[in-house]
């Protein structure tokens, strides 16, 4: 909607002025469009008058709503809803107005374009620039935001959409008619009947309906239709010049028309774009003022829309205006928006409809600028958007989308959003963009979230979708894993492979199976079948879990996977009670838990032996740099203390792990620390080309019994290289040795690395320096990624057959070609740390601390996980840090708490919604203490034959975490652009599977973006931006290698807060109570403000440059912003509550992740900065990457391509 | 004028020499009929307590391919200051310094009692000795207990400023780093792979890149003393070095049931080579090498690690079924001549009950004049004192042992040579005095012993070329000279040289004389090294029918007898013993691989190809001693008649000494006669071989197995299987083996009594 809006607006700038004012709306307005915007616009006019006939193709094409046609009965009912387009097409004004932002924004994208083309090349061809065109499209998205709404419009709130249906029977379609119309209506052209909603509004707008299409048209269409028509069609007129200006130049003019409009009409454009952005708003406000005025049902869909596409409903009207006013900006567009949001308030409820035309007024009323009465609408509209809604909506929501909690939240404010929308509005005015406020705000969001969960998650319910990562609570087992251990991209499959396969969403499930349990939570009770092992299914095999259906009064039991019957072992045997379940159901973990471990038997030991206690070897680097830099004697002082605190199950109990320990250069030294030796013992080995131990006994011994000798080592190792002059190492050599040396323990462990440079030695797995960063954006990109030879791999095979897993802690001063150093940690589930330019003083307690972490965190070993699914889907892909010999079986040398595996699956059969899909996760591994175990997670998930619902539940940020992890592994094989664009695709496909088959009909022009998924494109665009797929010129090969690795096993919270920053205002600072996260954008940061900034990975402490004085006195106990030491990695420790406060929360900001976070004092523009605003994601990257606003302007466009 | 026996005695006392012809016959053809070649034992440094080195250079021809050095034989005309070479005649003037010469001042070497000669001369640095050790640790812990202290015994008994180097090895090579404080530093390799030279060198980190000379010529060993941390001055690292054979463990890699240890023996040979060849090449350097068992894996690999899969024997080896025996043995060939090449010696010491895979590296110590010592256990006196005896000192204060010798032998016109059969090899110099016909290593007149000891004794075969129809000059006389170039180990370098002559005779009228120049006793030890020789490379049939031959050819030319009566067969007194010599050297380990393990006869035929000509008689036929009321000591047959009930016998076979009590001395014995006081004689006459052992024991390297045992005693096998069994009832076996290796039984080589023989 939003967009559409936009592009309205845009055009109504662009060409506004000169052409608008010049031409009339549509031809007029192009001619002078074409300069620029205009061009855009002028098309959009241009079609508007040549589009009648083009126009009708788009209609047709996107709406099958050519049963617009009908448009006249959509007109009133449809046009709020799908069929907007064609019904659009029959108000023309209507449609004109919504329409034109959407579609030019998105039109210049692609599909519109080419849908309008003809007129519009010609006339436009020019005057659409791409930038242009995106402006606008940004414009667009918000407005889209909104617009989903207008989908759920249909349903009022997207997601809700039942409730909208119900409540707004009437009322939503008012709302999806205007979302739905700005939408199609951009697309096809505006003003003539043409498509849906550019003809409907045009003609309305031309005719009084017109109009009414604008403010009312989503809303209240019918209703308030009329009434909003008559003041629309001054609209219509004005919106259709400007309109079909914008719609049908759609793209052109739109990104043109955007910009331009929003220059010359601030003020409107302003709306518009805030409109556009607010689209969501608008929408929102757009329904709202429908529901308000006619509808205050219709509020509350509107809310919902909101929640999803706020902008949809506003978006028309504010398109409309939006358009209007740049199209308007002639004194009589002016005036008609003007009059056009009146009308529409007006004609609705005037209250409500001010509210919506507030929002609708804002946009349209801003662009137009001018009117006042916009204005005023403008700020309710703008609370509305979010705020507005959320609070006005919220009890709407609730009771019409129970589901939709995100729009409740981001609408809940609606109302109040409104003003949000008014306020982003204005931002974007400025810029001729959206307003980011009125664009779905993740951190909203999240506080939205946080505000809904206050009684502990329980995960009995089936489909249930848990609270965001980002939200503290307690889970409680009552028969699913509990969301640390497996998170679902949908908590409601669809049931057969078409739907899956139309909607796009990834299925996926991220698994951490040994994830650390916040203390009031209890870890997984370890059950014990006795000898016989584990009670498993016959033929699938799988283990007992509380699905399993005993029958025949519990002498069997059937499998829920594969339905086979199992006969139950004599000693499991029970009684059931009258509702079938057996008696001892709740005193048995596996019959009542979703998350408990078995006991293993030898029969699942390597061998058939029990397994020998695991041990960890320290390979430490002695080569010049590292004794240079000071590392080695840092890390064999750590260790003297550190190996008191190796992993162990009982704290009471010594570690049973033994230790190893080995230095390198070009040749590799072992070191004999048996107990009995009063010196330890150094064997070197130079024949690195056939690595192997070269001692027995005494190489990995129990740390206690050893102690003096191994202290006696650690001191004597540094002393020993400091003179050393070698500067080559071997890498290779080094894996093996410590590979060899667990072989002839016959053991399992792990083998801590610390490396400094590239392996030019002559050996197995010399690297050579193949840094080249010319190959960036060719087609050889992707070797970037490959690892150089092929030894690795087959190294960490046999890695991973021995369950040898290798951390390795990189400190380069230059090229180490992370991606082939890397395959073997990531190949045997270990870890890579890179600290790059080490120096003692700076990056020790980094160092130390993930050093520490890494050695004390809890690890199994010599683990095989292996998932297993009911009937019907099945899993076929897997993502994170392990090895897989065959298809089912991920095997992983290691596996620690911090280690997450994301799982596609995929359908093979139909699901039944009765049955739901369940699936069952088992990880056989060794733990630290050297017994055998199985943790199993068990997870059962609805399945539904609409996908309304699917979309309805949903996480956003497991998808975000399964497409990186899909992404990053793609740049392997692929193209990085054609990954991105992959990225893209899919999820313009999503939104618009969403846009075409849940969201209620509205203008193409309306970006609906579904409730559960609005915050989808934004971070989208930050695993676009990624450095990964989207490298600036300062970063190196290495660090995207590294990246890309490192997310690959991260779990959800970790991939959202690395994509989306956490940045807290430090202003006052309260026990016990975070404060509210602001978004990451640059515009948020107050000069006078210390803002912290946590990505997982670095934190940032951001000064402002006229900061206050106090706040500097606080935190750095200086009264000077210049005295400020910004190469401080800790704060002083100043005895006063903030300082204490601001310091608790760095700590526990680092206690949350599983590295060390270096604090970094950035001041305000100071040299530093430019790192820190890379993580400022909401904005333009310095590489490239578009800025959120810019990004959902394109996914809008790319939406309506698809839907064209 | 004296006897040929005083003749000769005074010949080896004075230059070490013993040939087997007093007289050379003058012409090829009657040299060939002669059957024992013209030849000799020679001991390049025969103590020799009476001469003192000169300290000066020698004189040599000038002529390019003669270079003989000036010898009391040479023709000096004192006035022009000039010397003729008596073996090119060639005139030489003398160098300035010998300005002064008259014929009242003349220099030593013109001296006839200086006929052998010895030079102190200053060439290159001096370097100190170098003593590696190679360490087996695969060994039972009461054998590695006792090595390691014979071991760090050893430390003390070497010079202060000599080398030192440790490796150890077991599964893996271990090279010890012995200059580093604290942390026990070494550099380990793997036990299965073959690493050149340089790959080693560079493992050990030993190669300087920048460093490296010309065309990559060995860095200086003075350099290299510096900077090679595995072999360091003995009195710096002393300590270290104990602690660190104190600290050794036997190898840990376990051995499962039913296997041998890993033992990677070529392995760490491999690398003590290279670490050497990379260090100090062409300086003198010991290998020591202690093995408790045989090669195992890797190259060098002699036996698998199945212990179901035995051993090779000779049996084995008969029906080609040793897999590894070739492979072995051509890595250790070319080890040893590596080691050859750089004139380091390798020895093997050699302690276990089952074989070592000595037959296959006895090349290492064979061609490098090594030692070889075979034992049952580290922890014998046989090893600690063998081992000590390595490091035992001369009337000087200096060990008996040199490195680096290089002889050359010049001849007269008339003769040529063929070869020399000894720890050596042939350094390949084609001078005009090198005969076609090989006998021995060949086709050189210069070969290289690495090790030298004083009773260290070359077997050198020459040739008569001289025409039978081209005159000998009438009373000419052929000369040869010997010149050893060594490093003394008081780490001089040195030459000495030696100068024979002998006269020519014309073999047709003079025979007589020839026949009473013939030393049976030097010419009974050269036949044996030949056949010994042989018997490396030919079927053990063969070699014997080979000596059969010769010795009925010698009988013919020699002997008088009456066609078909044996019993009038006379031999002359010169010659009289040799036969007997034949007949016990036919029955002897040398050529008879029966009874014995294929490592045992590498160890025997090792010793008989080195030591001198006593040692070797005595190797060839052991020497009997009786002990009785009835009289002094004396030697008795070798002969079972000689074992009687009332005597103590005293047999040397060189490697056992075995004290026999008669059955009624056992008796007494067993009776505690000897602690009575009244019978203090028969303590005496129990006492009085076991003295003249002592003295034998001390003495002899390596230690022979010393057996004292009494009639019916199951040692007594020992003596039983040496006598000649004329009154034997039990020796049908060996006869039987003899038999069978004379299936063509001739006329009296069929009969194997040595009186009848």
């Amino acid at each position: 909607m939003n967009v559409n809006q936009h592009t309205p607006m845009a055009p109504p700038y662009g060409q506004p002025q000169p052409g608008y004012g010049q031409p009339g709306y549509g031809q007029p307005n192009y001619a002078p469009l074409d300069g620029g915007y205009p061009a855009p616009y002028a098309p959009h006019n241009g079609p508007a008058s040549a589009y009648h006939p083009g126009i009708p193709q788009q209609g047709p094409a996107r709406g099958p709503p050519t049963s617009g046609p009908p448009p006249v009965q959509a007109a009133p009912q449809y046009n709020q809803h799908s069929s907007g387009d064609i019904q659009n097409g029959p108000p023309p004004v209507t449609q004109a107005p919504p329409r034109p932002p959407a579609s030019m924004q998105y039109n210049q994208g692609g599909v519109n374009m080419s849908a309008q083309q003809p007129s519009f090349p010609q006339h436009y061809g020019p005057p659409p620039t791409m930038h242009q065109v995106t402006n606008q499209m940004t414009g667009m998205h918000i407005s889209s935001g909104p617009p989903t709404p207008a989908g759920p419009g249909y349903a009022p709130p997207p997601s809700s959409q039942p409730p909208t249906s119900s409540h707004y029977g009437g009322t939503p379609q008012p709302s999806y008619s205007q979302s739905h119309p700005p939408a199609s209506s951009a697309p096809s052209q505006p003003p003539p009947s043409s498509a849906p909603a550019v003809s409907q509004q045009y003609y309305p707008s031309s005719a009084p309906p017109s109009q009414q299409p604008f403010n009312s048209l989503p809303p209240t269409s019918q209703q308030r239709f009329v009434s909003p028509v008559q003041p629309q069609q001054t609209f219509p007129p004005s919106s259709s010049s400007s309109y079909s200006g914008p719609a049908p130049p759609p793209t052109h003019t739109s990104s043109a028309p955007v910009t331009q409009p929003q220059q010359p009409f601030l003020p409107p454009q302003p709306p518009f774009s805030s409109a556009p952005s607010g689209q969501p708003p608008a929408f929102t406000a757009g329904p709202p003022p429908p529901t308000q005025g006619s509808f205050p049902l219709q509020a509350p869909p509107p809310s919902s829309q909101p929640g999803s596409f706020p902008p949809p409903g506003p978006p028309p009207s504010s398109v409309a205006s939006g358009q209007y006013p740049s199209s308007m900006p002639p004194p009589p567009q002016q005036q008609p928006p003007q009059s056009q949001p009146p009308p529409f308030h007006p004609g609705p409820p005037p209250p409500q409809s001010q509210m919506p035309p507030t929002s609708i007024g804002q946009s349209n009323h801003q662009p137009p600028g001018p009117q006042g009465p916009p204005s005023p609408t403008g700020p309710l509209q703008q609370p509305p958007l979010q705020q507005g809604m959320p609070t006005g909506y919220p009890p709407q929501h609730n009771g019409a989308f129970g589901q939709v909690r995100s729009p409740q939240p981001g609408y809940g404010g609606p109302y109040p959003g409104q003003p949000n929308y008014g306020a982003p509005a204005p931002a974007p005015q400025a810029q001729k963009r959206l307003d980011p406020d009125a664009i779905p705000s993740p951190i909203q969001v999240i506080e939205d979230d946080k505000a809904k969960t206050n009684e502990p998650f329980t995960t009995g319910v089936r489909g249930q979708a848990p609270p965001l990562v980002t939200t503290n609570f307690q889970v409680k087992d009552q028969g699913n894993a509990s969301p640390r251990f497996v998170r679902c991209t949908a908590y409601n499959m669809p049931c057969t492979a078409d739907m899956a396969k139309q909607s796009q969403v990834p299925l996926a499930a991220v698994i951490k199976p040994l994830a650390t349990l916040p203390p009031d939570e209890t870890p997984p009770y370890v059950v014990d079948h006795g000898e016989g092992g584990p009670i498993r299914c016959n033929r699938c095999k799988a283990y007992m879990c509380p699905y399993m259906q005993f029958i025949e009064g519990g002498r069997r039991f059937q499998c829920s996977f594969c339905s086979c019957v199992t006969e139950v072992p004599p000693h499991y045997f029970q009684h059931l009670d009258h509702t079938g379940k057996r008696v001892d159901c709740y005193d048995r973990p596996e019959l009542s838990l979703g998350s408990y471990e078995f006991l293993a038997t030898v029969d699942y030991c390597k061998n058939n032996k029990i397994p020998q206690p695991p041990a960890f070897i320290f390979l430490i680097d002695v080569s010049y740099n590292a004794v240079k830099s000071g590392l080695v004697s840092i890390i064999c002082q750590e260790l003297k203390s550190l190996l008191d605190h190796l992993p162990r199950e009982n704290p009471e109990i010594d570690s049973v792990i033994r230790v190893g320990f080995v230095t390198y250069n070009k040749v590799l030294h072992f070191y004999n620390v048996k107990a009995s030796l009063a010196q330890p013992q150094m064997l070197v080995v130079s024949d690195v080309s056939d690595m192997f131990v070269p001692l027995l006994d005494g190489f990995l011994v129990n740390v206690n019994e050893s102690r003096q000798v191994i202290e006696s080592l650690l001191d004597q190792i540094p002393e020993m290289f400091a003179d050393t002059r070698e500067t080559e190492t071997v890498f290779g050599p080094v894996i093996q040795a410590g590979l060899e040396a667990l072989k002839a323990a016959d053991c399992a462990g792990k083998l801590f690395v610390f490396h400094t440079s590239l392996p030019i030695a002559e050996a197995p797995g010399k690297l050579k320096n193949r840094e080249d960063k010319k190959l960036i954006g060719t087609d050889k990109e992707k070797s970037l990624f490959q690892p150089q030879a092929g030894f690795y791999n087959n190294l960490a095979k046999e890695c991973v057959t021995q369950g040898c897993c290798v951390d390795l802690f990189l400190f380069p001063n230059q090229y180490v070609d992370v991606a082939t150093l890397g395959v073997v940690p990531v190949s045997t589930g270990g870890s890579i740390y890179k600290y790059t330019y080490f120096q003692a003083q700076s990056d020790q307690e980094r160092f130390l601390n993930d050093l520490r972490r890494d050695i004390q965190k809890p690890v199994g070993f010599d683990a095989v996980m292996r998932v297993r699914t009911s009937t019907g889907i099945r899993a076929t892909d897997f993502y994170g840090s392990f090895f897989m010999n065959n298809t089912t079986d991920v095997e992983l040398a290691g596996l620690d708490c911090d280690k997450a595996i994301t799982v596609e699956f995929k359908h093979d059969d139909k699901l039944s919604e009765e049955t739901g899909a369940l699936m069952q996760c088992a990880v056989l591994y060794t733990s630290c203490s050297g017994q055998r175990r199985l943790r199993i997670h068990n997870m059962a998930v609805n399945c539904c034959s609409q996908l309304a619902d699917l979309y309805r539940n949903c996480e956003t940020d497991t998808i975000i975490n399964f497409l990186s992890k899909y992404a990053f592994r793609g740049v392997l094989n692929n193209p990085t652009k054609a990954v991105r664009d992959t990225l893209v695709n899919q999820c313009a496909q999503i939104l618009a599977c969403y846009r075409k088959n849940c969201a209620s009909p509205s203008s193409a022009g309306q970006l609906i973006l579904p409730e559960c998924m609005k915050l989808l494109p934004v971070y989208l665009n930050c695993v676009l931006k990624s450095d990964v797929l989207l490298p600036g010129a300062d970063v190196s090969l290495d660090d995207r290698a590294y990246l890309r690795q490192l997310i690959s096993c991260m779990d959800v919270a970790e991939t959202h807060v690395f994509f989306y920053p956490r940045l807290l205002p430090l202003v006052k600072l309260e026990s016990g109570a975070l404060p509210v996260a602001v978004r990451d954008s640059e515009e948020r940061l107050s000069k006078g403000g210390v803002y912290l900034l946590e990505t997982g990975l670095h934190l940032f402490l951001w000064v402002g440059a006229s900061v206050q004085q106090e706040l500097l006195l606080n935190i750095f106990g200086t009264p000077s912003f210049g005295q400020i030491d910004s190469s401080m990695t800790s704060l002083p420790v100043l005895e006063n509550p903030f300082s204490q406060r601001l310091r608790e929360i760095i700590e526990s900001f680092r206690a949350q992740r599983s590295r060390y976070m270096k604090l970094v004092v950035v001041k305000q523009e100071d040299r530093a900065e430019l790192m820190f605003k890379h993580f400022l994601v909401e904005d333009k990257s310095a590489s490239g990457g578009a800025s959120y606003v810019d990004f959902l302007c394109h996914m809008h466009k790319e939406i309506r391509q698809l839907l064209s | 004028m004296s006897t040929y026996q005083e003749f000769i005695q005074q010949n080896e006392d004075r230059d070490g020499v013993r040939f087997s012809w007093n007289l050379w016959p003058s012409s090829r053809l009657e040299a060939t009929r002669l059957v024992v070649p013209v030849s000799c034992l020679f001991t390049p440094l025969k103590e020799r307590p009476d001469l003192p080195p000169v300290q000066y250079e020698p004189v040599l021809c000038s002529r390019a391919n003669c270079k003989a050095v000036l010898n009391p034989l040479c023709q000096v005309d004192f006035r022009a200051k000039v010397w003729a070479c008596n073996f090119c005649f060639q005139r030489n003037p003398f160098p300035p310094s010998y300005a002064g010469i008259s014929e009242v001042n003349q220099p030593a070497e013109l001296m006839p009692q200086f006929s052998t000669i010895e030079y102190i001369v200053q060439r290159g640095p001096q370097t100190p000795l170098i003593f590696l050790y190679v360490v087996d640790t695969c060994l039972e812990e009461e054998d590695l207990q006792a090595l390691k202290g014979s071991l760090q015994m050893s430390l003390s008994l070497l010079p202060p400023n000599a080398l030192v180097g440790l490796i150890t090895f077991g599964r893996m090579v271990q090279v010890h780093e012995l200059s580093c404080e604290g942390i026990a530093k070494s550099y380990v390799f793997r036990g299965t792979k073959d690493l050149t030279s340089k790959q080693i060198q560079e493992m050990l980190g030993l190669m300087k890149p920048a460093a490296t000379g010309p065309q990559g010529r060995p860095v200086a060993p003075q350099d290299a003393v510096a900077s090679c941390r595995f072999l360091q001055p003995v009195h710096r690292v002393d300590m270290n070095l104990t602690d660190l054979l104190g600290e050794l463990q036997r190898d840990p890699w376990p051995v499962p049931q039913g296997k041998r240890p890993l033992r990677s023996t070529g392995v760490a040979l491999s690398v003590a080579v290279g670490l050497l060849e990379g260090t100090f090449p062409n300086t003198g350097a010991r290998v020591m090498l202690f093995v408790g068992g045989p090669p195992t894996q890797g190259p060098g690999m002699v036996v698998g690690d199945e212990l179901k899969t035995p051993i090779r024997s000779w049996h084995d080896i008969q029906k080609d079924n040793a897999r590894h025996l070739k492979k072995a043995t051509k890595f250790y060939e070319a080890l040893a001549n590596r080691s050859a090449a750089n004139g380091h010696c390798i020895d093997i010491y050699a302690c276990a009950l089952d074989q070592t895979g000595l037959l296959e590296m006895k090349c290492l110590s064979n061609l490098t004049g090594g030692h070889i010592v075979m034992g049952d256990s580290f922890n014998t006196s046989l090893f600690t004192q063998t081992f000590q005896g390595v490091f035992s000192k001369d009337f000087n204060g200096d060990f008996r042992m040199a490195f680096g010798g290089v002889l050359e032998i010049k001849t007269s016109r008339e003769l040529k040579v063929c070869g020399a059969i000894g720890p050596c090899v042939s350094l390949n110099s084609k001078a005009p005095c090198v005969s076609e016909n090989e006998m021995g290593i060949g086709g050189t007149n210069q070969w290289k012993m690495c090790s030298l000891t004083p009773s260290s004794t070359l077997g050198i075969y020459l040739e008569v070329v001289n025409q039978h129809n081209a005159p000998i000059p009438q009373g000419g006389r052929g000369a040869i000279q010997f010149v050893t170039q060594y490093q003394h180990s008081n780490t001089q370098k040195r030459i000495r040289v030696t100068t024979i002559t002998r006269n020519w005779a014309d073999a047709q009228s003079q025979i007589q004389h020839i026949e009473s120049s013939f030393d049976q006793e030097a010419a009974a030890v050269l036949m044996a090294r030949l056949g010994v020789f042989r018997a490396e490379s030919e079927e053990g049939p063969d070699v014997l029918r080979w000596l059969d031959r010769q010795l009925i050819r010698l009988c013919q030319k020699f002997g008088q007898y009456n066609k078909e009566d044996p019993t009038s067969f006379r031999l002359s007194e010169s010659l009289s013993l040799y036969p007997q010599f034949m007949f016990h050297l036919r029955r002897s380990p040398f050529l008879q691989v029966f009874n014995n393990s294929p490592d045992e006869s590498s160890y025997y035929r090792h010793h008989f190809t080195r030591q001198d000509l006593t040692q070797s008689l005595i190797m060839i036929q052991p020497i009997l001693y009786s002990y009785s009321f009835h009289g002094p000591p004396e030697p008795v047959l070798l002969d079972s008649s000689s074992i009687l009930p009332d005597r103590i016998l005293l047999m040397d076979t060189f490697f056992q000494l075995v004290i026999y009590h008669g059955e009624t001395i056992a008796q007494w014995q067993k009776a505690g006669y000897q602690e009575m006081p009244e019978y203090q004689n028969f303590k005496q006459l129990l006492k009085a071989p076991q003295d003249d052992a002592n003295d034998i024991l001390e003495t002899r390297f390596p230690m022979p197995r010393y057996i004292n045992t009494e009639h019916g005693g199951s040692q007594a096998r020992f003596l039983l299987s040496k006598v000649n069994p004329s009154q034997t009832h039990n020796n049908l076996y060996a006869w039987g083996q003899v038999r069978i290796v004379h299936p063509w039984g001739r006329g009296f080589m069929g009969s194997l009594d040595s009186e009848i023989f």
